[in-house]
């Protein structure tokens, strides 16, 4: 029992500083963080390792996504699976703008690799949309 | 001419990645969980792929 005292103490002192960090604001910035770039809120929260996957694999999904002549879907709420598609792509965040800035993206429906392009595209951002709560969960002191 | 097999193998070894870091903490434990996610999914896909076989088009 007399060993009890420490332990707690060091189990409290680390959930209580990831919760100290659990405030409205950080969290909102952690989120917007891990969206804009993939695995740069992992990085930010200490978890190095998993923030460099996140941020080379998320990449070179999108990035094949867009040689595969992928379409960037642009949000068309008359047809609801092309806004779907599209709120899915716009999950990888930096990455989707500068595509969209650059004018990639623009898909090339006779190429024999425009749906499998379409499916890296889609599956980077929804793959982000989960680092993204990852990251949220980290902060909240849940993980 | 690239191979539709060769891009279900990489997006399969893609997602795996991101998912056994995601679910696991220690790098010993995400290869293997990598592992096993990236073999379930290829041969689930080649698995559905042999049964599709005799359907029409």
């Amino acid at each position: 029992m007399r060993y009890d005292r420490p332990q707690m103490a060091t189990k409290t002192t680390t959930a209580d500083s990831a919760r100290a960090s659990a405030d409205p604001g950080t969290l909102t910035l952690v989120c917007l963080l891990a969206w804009a770039i993939p695995g740069a809120a992992h990085v930010w929260l200490g978890r190095r390792q998993k923030g460099a996957v996140f941020f080379i694999v998320l990449g070179l999904m999108f990035s094949i996504g867009l040689a595969l002549h992928g379409r960037i879907f642009p949000f068309e709420f008359s047809e609801p699976l092309v806004a779907l598609a599209a709120l899915a792509d716009i999950g990888v965040g930096v990455p989707w703008m500068l595509a969209r800035v650059a004018g990639a993206g623009a898909g090339l429906v006779t190429a024999t690799t425009y749906e499998y392009g379409n499916t890296f595209l889609i599956v980077a951002g929804l793959l982000n949309f989960l680092v993204i709560l990852d990251a949220f969960d980290i902060a909240m002191g849940r993980k | 001419m690239i191979s539709h097999f060769l891009l279900l193998v990489l997006f399969a070894f893609l997602v795996s990645i991101v998912f056994a870091v995601l679910m696991r903490d220690e790098p010993r434990q995400q290869m293997r969980t990598a592992g096993l996610m990236f073999a379930g999914f290829v041969a689930t896909a080649v698995v559905f792929g042999w049964l599709m076989y005799p359907l029409p088009l």
